[in-house]
């Protein structure tokens, strides 16, 4: 339809309030409760904890140990194997989990990681290194404004599919380490060591590099 | 501690849940400051601002974005030249105006930054820092500026707080907490301040949010009233929804409202309903992508209009409609005009008890309307443009609409509406039915499968374009070959429209009477931000902040795949541009 076509001539509220437990010494004594388990410096009010959400360790960075749980989807929960990874991708989403408290580490969404089997002959030498039968994983979380890193899809500056993250439109390479190839974000996804034994995923290491957006908001 | 965990845990809860925070907090790194002399904010000046600040939004109530100083003028605007710079140190989208209030600059930059600048000299006050969470995640991250009232400043924060600062030393005066980040909840504008209040309303329609607008005292930030944009049982309206679809359906309101000052009421948009295809909410989904009247005092909804149902397109209706008197059909009309996302460009008259639909035409092409109803204002759309589930449909105009947030402007002195549109975008997507997930997009689409498309053969895409609103007639517009525009418009008494939008990171002049370009200076970034222009010692300044990001970086990276011959590449990070006449 033309621009010129389309002329023509011719309550109440609902009241929430927050509880109001603002003062000084109170919040001296929340930022001492919150200092065993905030991971930002910040010791004022704009500091965030998550620990009043799960259970003990829910919230930890994956550990040395943990089996890998899929985060999503029909076998939500379940242990993530090796034949659950297509060869070539697209990645699949997974929390660590504590295997000797069975405490699934999803109360940070930092945690969430992505791991995708790829051709190892596709992979640099660093990545290759790192890689066990071409199964790698990194942080599913974007390093620019920390949104998730959801789509596997063509680069838009390339033939090969990529992790994007569709909130601004950042691309990572999987095969080299998870280097950025478009897009706004600063530096490459966290990237996490995996071990194999019987066909089942643990991790072996911490994160590599620094898990998170350089600018969250 | 084994057996006190529980109990410590609830302590811990308990305490957490505190949310008001008074002047304990340490999260400014004060350099220069404190201001002197500083002019504390009434109702009076707001209401009637000198001609020399910007200490509200669009420099009004009634939402103009119009200055009327005119030193700098069509005779002499091409010796416009920069009088100092400033780097915010942060870069994504800077959209805020400088706000300006007796010679001292308020300056509100993503990462929650608050600057408080000498707006002569450029020298640093002091500086607020948000330490923002680490897992907050942020699809929008950006700030709309700092409300003004008395001698405190107000920001929204993206982790969904409204904080008030000492305007005197940056000092935290008191926090509150809004919503929880963690669902969905932030926010990006300006805070309204409105005799004593400090009024928000809540990003997050693609998280599946119920919008609402909120007020806080401005002395110690305890809420004062909330009122939802989607009617809850009960409430008038809330029969234009189905089943349980209200609870996460949209209409976030994610702009700054304008204010009637003689009727005391506040005109707000809001925006689309969630998820986006339409037929996952049937009815007409009051009161998303509308126009709220709202009593300040008690958040009470006076009236409404709503520009278009059932919406399956993205349009966010949140850019606040100008309020103009107009002569319009041999009538004065108390009008209500809002270019919107939905292509129309719209008239609405403001009663006291009602809004009136008066015309409604559209200012880019668009395929989804075939027309208008003439007593209702309701557009009638076309069902083949309709997204629905499980079947692709394409649009015209894009999701960003014909124009998005950034703002028009009204020239008092022209009495022209000027509006920063763009043409020959269309978009498409798949709807699909998809699960809530709190806190994770929910678009009812696939967020890979969205996509904007230009039409084949154009040979412009943004466009600046001046419009009579007592006539419905366009008088000029500016044509940009190689770019979206996607900045807001300031006019000036001086008979200039300042804009910057574009990717090849210009700012503009242009005359107001004509579209003559008449003044270009290239910045750092790309433009998204509000120029606003003030005084101070008989000099007439021009500030707006340069960095691009968010949607203006969405579209960007669009057109790049659509296109040979876009700038590809626009560089990101913050600087503050104040100009002046050279002498």
């Amino acid at each position: 339809m033309s621009r010129a076509s389309l002329t023509t001539d011719s309550s109440s509220s609902e009241n929430s309030t927050e509880p109001n437990a603002g003062a000084c010494a109170e919040q001296t004594r929340r930022t001492v409760l919150l200092g065993a388990i905030a991971t930002t410096a910040c010791l004022g009010c704009s500091a965030h904890a998550r620990a009043d959400e799960g259970p003990p360790g829910s919230d930890e960075r994956p550990q040395k140990g943990d089996v890998l749980v899929f985060s999503e989807g029909d076998k939500e929960g379940k242990l993530v194997t090796a034949a659950d990874l297509p060869a070539g991708g697209p990645p699949v989403h997974a929390w660590p989990k504590d295997p000797k408290t069975s405490v699934v580490r999803s109360a940070s969404r930092l945690n969430e990681i992505l791991i995708i089997r790829l051709d190892p002959a596709e992979l640099d030498e660093k990545t290759g290194a790192r890689a066990i039968d071409g199964i790698i994983a990194y942080s599913a979380i974007c390093s620019h404004a920390g949104c998730p890193v959801t789509a596997w899809v063509k680069s838009d500056v390339g033939d090969k599919e990529v992790f994007k993250c569709m909130c601004h439109n950042s691309e990572y390479d999987p095969r080299a380490g998870a280097q950025v190839v478009f897009g706004p974000a600063p530096r490459r996804l966290a990237a996490l060591p995996l071990a194999l034994a019987d066909g089942s995923l643990s991790v072996a290491g911490n994160f590599i590099g620094k898990v998170g957006g350089a600018q969250p908001g | 501690m084994k057996t006190s965990r529980k109990a410590s845990m609830i302590r811990k809860q308990w305490l957490l849940s505190g949310v008001v925070a008074f002047t304990c907090l340490a999260s400014t790194a004060a350099v220069s400051g404190p201001i002197e002399n500083y002019a504390p904010v009434t109702a009076q000046r707001l209401e009637n601002p000198e001609p020399s600040n910007w200490m509200l939004y669009r420099r009004t109530y009634d939402g103009h974005g119009y200055s009327p100083l005119d030193q700098i003028n069509t005779s002499n605007v091409k010796n416009l030249t920069p009088v100092w710079t400033f780097a915010t140190g942060v870069v994504e989208g800077h959209e805020a105006p400088p706000i300006v209030n007796n010679g001292v600059m308020f300056v509100a930059t993503p990462m929650g930054q608050v600057i408080a600048l000498n707006a002569k000299t450029g020298d640093e006050y002091w500086r607020y820092k948000r330490q923002l969470p680490d897992d907050l995640f942020q699809l929008h991250p950006t700030s709309r500026g700092v409300g003004l009232w008395e001698d405190k400043l107000y920001l929204a924060t993206t982790d969904d707080h409204v904080v008030a600062l000492d305007a005197k030393t940056g000092k935290v005066v008191w926090d509150t907490k809004v919503q929880d980040y963690k669902k969905g909840q932030y926010m990006t504008l300006m805070p309204l301040t409105v005799d004593g209040k400090v009024i928000v309303g809540g990003s997050g329609g693609e998280f599946g949010v119920r919008g609402y607008i909120a007020a806080y005292d401005a002395k110690d930030g305890k809420e004062l009233w909330r009122t939802f944009t989607i009617p809850g049982e009960g409430e008038p309206g809330h029969d234009t929804w189905q089943g349980d679809d209200w609870k996460n359906g949209g209409g976030s309101a994610w702009m700054t409202g304008n204010y009637d000052k003689e009727t005391k009421t506040i005109y707000w948009g809001v925006g689309n309903a969630a998820p986006w295809p339409g037929e996952t909410h049937p009815g007409d989904n009051l009161y998303t992508s509308s126009v709220l009247a709202l009593d300040p005092n008690t958040g009470k909804i006076k009236t409404y209009h709503q520009y278009h149902q059932n919406d399956s397109w993205d349009w966010d209706e949140v850019d606040a409609p100008m309020l103009i008197d107009l002569q319009r059909d041999g009538r004065n009309i108390k009008s209500l005009v809002h270019p919107g996302r939905d292509a129309i460009f719209w008239i609405l008259e403001r009663t006291p008890t009602k809004i009136n639909y008066v015309a409604g035409w559209p200012f880019v092409s668009t395929d989804v309307w075939k027309g208008i109803e003439p007593e209702s204002g309701k557009p009638i759309v076309d069902p083949a443009h309709k997204p629905v589930i499980g079947k692709r449909v394409e649009f015209c105009p894009s999701l960003w609409g014909g124009k998005d947030w950034p703002s028009a402007a009204y020239s008092q002195k022209t009495g022209l509406v000027y509006v920063p549109a763009n043409e020959n975008f269309c978009g498409g997507f798949t709807g699909e039915k998809v699960a809530l997930k709190p806190g994770e997009l929910w678009l009812g689409t696939k967020p890979e499968d969205i996509g904007l498309k230009t039409k084949p053969g154009a040979d412009h895409f943004g466009e600046l374009q001046a419009w009579d609103p007592a006539t419905g007639k366009k008088v000029w517009q500016h044509n940009f070959p190689k770019s979206q525009l996607f900045g807001s418009v300031t006019a000036t008494a001086g008979d200039l429209i300042f804009v910057g939008g574009t990717n090849d990171r210009n700012f503009r002049a242009f005359n107001a009477k004509t579209g003559e370009l008449l003044w270009e200076q290239k910045t750092n970034s790309g433009i998204m931000g509000m120029p606003v222009s003030y005084e101070i010692d008989g000099t007439q300044y021009i500030a707006i902040q340069s960095g691009w990001g968010v949607d203006a970086q969405r579209i960007q990276d669009a057109l790049v795949t659509n296109n040979i011959g876009i700038e590809a590449n626009v560089p990101q990070g913050g600087v503050i541009w104040v100009f002046a006449l050279k002498k």
